[in-house]
C-alpha cells in the first residue's frame, strides 16, 4: 500500500528516530557515513516541513487554512494521542529543519569528533522537537519534551570538560524539576477536565464548573512555570546563559529554538484554553507581559554586563524570549503576528551567532584551552591527529567575512533594517499602537506604551553592546591572528543569514502567513472542531480478521 | 484514605524540596527521586481514589463507571515513572562525572568560601 499524504505528518517524527537508531549501529570512526545519513535525513526533514506548510497554508478553504488530524491508533477523537498540524505546527517544524541543516554541517568540521554519538542525539534531539511541535495530547507533549530533553542533555554535555559538566549539571537539574511541575500540572487539569486531548481541553474548559475552576487555574498556572522555565523567563532563567554558553557551538544554535518551544507551547495552549469566549479569558496575560518585560530588562542589562561573545548570546536569548513573552501578554492578533515573525528572525539570528562565535574566538586563542580539555577527556589519540588536519585552512579575507556576518547579526538582534528583526518589531509596534485595526478608534492600552518603549531599550542595549563587542574582536587587535576557519563552517553561517536577508525581501508574502496563522491561533475554532470531528480512517482488513 | 495519601504525598514533598535545595549533589538527586515519588502519587489521586476497583471494562453491557478505577492516570503514572528512572539513572552519571572534573560534590563545582 502506498503511503498517503496525509501519513506525511508523522514523517518528523519517525524519520529521525530511525536515522538516529540506524546510527548507533555504526561504530564512531565512522563518521562520514554518520553525517551524511543525518544531513540527507535533516534534508529530508526540510522537504517535508516545507510540503506540510504548503498543505497547512494553500489547501482546504483559503481564508482558514487546514488542519490535518493524524489518529494515532485509529480511536475516534477525543479518545488516544493525536497528531495536529495546523499553520504553527508546520512552521516550528520548518524553522527546526532549517536550523538544523547548518548545525550539521557546522559540526563536520570538528565537533562531531569531540565525543561519542553526536549524530544520534542530535537526531533524536530533532525528533523530540518535532513531535512537541505536531502533539496534540498533553501528555504526549510531556514525553516529546522529555525525549528533546534527554538528548539535550547528552549533547550539552558533549566533549565533556569541567565548564560543561558543571553547567550540565544545574541545566539537568533545573529541567528535572521543571518536568515535575509539568506532570503536576498536566495531573490538575485532567483531575478538573477528565481528558488530556488540547482540543477536548479547550471544549470543556468552559463548562469547567465556578467551584472547580480555581483548580484548573491553579493546574494551569503550574503548567505555566514549566514552559517558562523552559522559555527563560525572569526569574526562571538563571540556568540559561550559562548552559547555552557552555554547550557546543552547534548543539548551541539548535538549543535557539529550544528555548522557543516553551514560548510555542505557551502560545498554543493559552490561546486555546483561554479563549476570547471562556469564563477566564486571558488567563495569564498579566503575568506574561509583566513577566516578559521583567526578562527583557535582565536580559538587557546582561547583554551590557557581558564581557565574553558567549555569555552575550546567552542573555540575547533572554531578550528575544522576553520579547515574544511580553508580546504574547497584549492577547492581540496583530501583535501575535508580529511576534511569530520575530520568533523566525531571531532565533535565525541566535543559531547563526552561536555558530560565529566560536569561529571568532578561534582567533583569540580560548579554544586551545578547550580542546586540551576535550582531548584529555576522550581520551583518544587519533581524534587527537584530526583535528590537527582539518581545522586549518586559512580562507583568504576570512576576517571581513566574519566581520560582515557579525554585523548582520548585529542588525537582526538590535532590530535595524533592513534585516527582519527590524520588520517585527515595526509590525509588534504597530499593532500595539492600533488596536482594532488600523482605522483606530480603540484606545492605546498603557501596557502597549510599555512594551513599545521595552523593545527599543533592549534594541539599543543589544547595539551597543555588539558594537562593542565587534570592535573588541575585529578592530582593537593589533596582532590579530586570523582565525583558521573550515569553508564548512563558514558557509552555514553565510546561508543563514542569506536566508534572514530572504525573509525581508519576501516579508510581505510572510507577514501574511503570519497573520493568517495569528488569527487562527486567536480563533481557534477550526483547530478545536478538525481534531473532534476527524474522520477515521477505514480499516478494510477488520471483517476478515474476526 | 485520602488523609493518609495527602499526608504522605506532603511529607514526600517537603522532604524532596528540602533536599533539592541543599548544597551537596547527592542530597540534590535524593530530593529530586522523592519528589518523583509524591507527584506519581499525586497524578494516581487524580483518577480519583478507589480500592478494589478493575481498571478494565469488562463485557459489552451497559457499565457504570463509578464501579472502575480510572485507566489514565495508572497508564500515566507508568510512564512517568520509566522516564523519572531514565533521567535519574543521567543525573547520577553527571554527578559522579562532576565529582571527578572538580573533586568535591558541591553543586557549583567549589567549596563556599568561608
Amino acid at each position: 500500500m502506498i503511503p498517503g499524504p496525509e501519513h506525511l505528518v508523522i514523517l518528523p517524527i519517525v524519520l529521525p528516530l530511525l536515522a538516529g537508531a540506524l546510527l548507533l549501529f555504526f561504530n564512531d570512526q565512522e563518521r562520514v557515513l554518520k553525517a551524511t545519513v543525518s544531513i540527507v535525513t535533516s534534508i529530508a526533514l526540510l522537504v517535508i516541513s516545507v510540503m506540510l506548510i504548503r498543505v497547512a497554508h494553500s489547501d482546504g478553504t483559503a481564508e482558514n487554512g487546514r488542519v490535518v488530524v493524524y489518529l494515532l491508533g485509529n480511536w475516534p477523537p477525543p479518545f488516544a494521542i493525536v497528531l495536529v498540524l495546523d499553520r504553527l505546527a508546520a512552521m516550528m517544524l520548518l524553522l527546526t529543519s532549517v536550523l538544523a541543516i547548518p548545525a550539521l554541517i557546522f559540526s563536520i568540521g570538528r565537533w562531531q569528533k569531540a565525543g561519542p554519538h553526536f549524530h544520534t542525539l542530535f537526531l533524536l534531539l530533532l525528533m523530540g522537537l518535532n513531535g512537541s511541535f505536531l502533539t496534540g495530547d498533553l501528555f504526549n507533549l510531556f514525553v516529546f519534551f522529555e525525549v528533546m530533553l534527554a538528548a539535550s542533555y547528552g549533547l550539552v554535555l558533549h566533549s565533556s570538560g569541567p565548564q560543561r559538566v558543571r553547567a550540565g549539571l544545574h541545566y539537568i537539574a533545573i529541567n528535572l524539576a521543571a518536568s515535575l511541575l509539568f506532570l503536576i500540572g498536566v495531573a490538575m487539569i485532567y483531575g478538573v477536565t477528565g481528558t488530556l486531548n488540547m482540543a477536548d481541553l479547550a471544549v470543556r474548559i468552559p463548562r469547567v464548573s465556578p467551584e472547580s475552576m480555581m483548580m484548573l487555574e491553579a493546574g494551569a498556572g503550574i503548567l505555566g512555570i514549566a514552559f517558562l522555565i523552559k522559555a527563560g523567563m525572569w526569574p526562571l532563567a538563571f540556568w540559561l546563559p550559562t548552559t547555552y554558553t557552555a554547550a557546543p557551538a552547534p548543539v548551541a544554535a539548535i538549543m535557539a529554538i529550544m528555548s522557543k518551544v516553551g514560548v510555542y507551547v505557551i502560545l498554543r495552549l493559552s490561546l486555546l484554553f483561554f479563549s476570547e469566549e471562556t469564563v477566564s479569558a486571558g488567563f495569564g496575560t498579566n503575568a506574561l507581559l509583566l513577566g516578559g518585560l521583567a526578562t527583557i530588562t535582565f536580559g538587557a542589562i546582561g547583554v551590557l554586563a557581558s564581557q565574553s561573545l558567549g555569555r552575550l548570546a546567552g542573555f540575547s536569548v533572554l531578550v528575544s524570549s522576553g520579547t515574544l513573552l511580553a508580546s504574547l501578554g497584549l492577547f492581540e492578533a496583530g501583535v501575535t503576528a508580529g511576534a511569530l515573525l520575530y520568533l523566525v528572525s531571531s532565533t535565525v539570528a541566535i543559531s547563526a551567532f552561536f555558530l560565529l562565535i566560536e569561529l571568532v574566538e578561534r582567533g583569540q586563542d580560548q579554544i586551545s584551552n578547550v580542546l586540551a580539555v576535550t582531548v584529555e577527556a576522550f581520551g583518544d589519540e587519533e581524534v587527537d591527529e584530526d583535528f590537527e588536519e582539518e581545522v586549518g585552512v586559512v580562507i583568504p579575507g576570512t576576517l571581513a567575512i566574519l566581520g560582515i556576518s557579525f554585523g548582520a547579526c548585529a542588525l537582526l538582534l538590535a532590530g535595524l533594517p533592513p534585516l527582519p528583526g527590524f520588520v517585527a518589531k515595526f509590525v509588534i509596534i504597530d499593532a500595539g499602537m492600533n488596536p482594532g485595526g488600523a482605522d483606530g478608534g480603540s484606545v492605546i492600552s498603557p501596557s502597549a506604551w510599555w512594551l513599545t518603549a521595552f523593545l527599543i531599550l533592549s534594541g539599543l542595549a543589544s547595539l551597543i553592546s555588539m558594537s562593542r563587542a565587534g570592535i573588541r574582536a575585529f578592530w582593537a587587535p593589533v596582532d590579530a591572528v586570523v582565525p583558521r576557519v573550515l569553508v564548512t563552517e563558514i558557509l552555514p553561517i553565510a546561508a543563514l543569514l542569506v536566508l534572514t536577508f530572504a525573509i525581508t525581501v519576501q516579508a510581505g508574502p510572510i507577514m501574511r502567513f503570519m497573520q493568517a496563522t495569528a488569527d487562527n491561533l486567536h480563533d481557534p475554532r477550526i483547530y478545536i472542531e478538525s481534531v473532534i470531528d476527524a474522520p477515521r480512517a477505514v480499516t478494510p482488513m477488520r471483517e476478515t480478521t474476526q | 484514605m485520602e488523609l493518609v495519601l495527602s499526608i504522605g504525598i506532603g511529607v514526600l514533598v517537603a522532604s524532596g524540596v528540602w533536599l533539592l535545595l541543599r548544597p551537596r549533589t547527592y542530597q540534590v538527586i535524593i530530593g529530586l527521586s522523592l519528589l518523583g515519588y509524591a507527584v506519581n502519587l499525586f497524578i494516581f489521586s487524580m483518577g480519583r481514589l478507589k480500592t478494589n476497583a478493575a481498571p478494565v471494562v469488562q463485557g459489552v453491557d451497559v457499565v457504570d463507571p463509578a464501579n472502575f478505577a480510572d485507566p489514565i492516570p495508572q497508564a500515566l503514572v507508568l510512564t512517568a515513572i520509566v522516564i523519572g528512572f531514565a533521567t535519574t539513572a543521567l543525573f547520577l552519571v553527571v554527578l559522579l562525572a562532576a565529582r571527578g572534573f572538580t573533586g568535591t560534590d558541591h553543586v557549583d563545582g567549589r567549596e563556599p568560601e568561608r
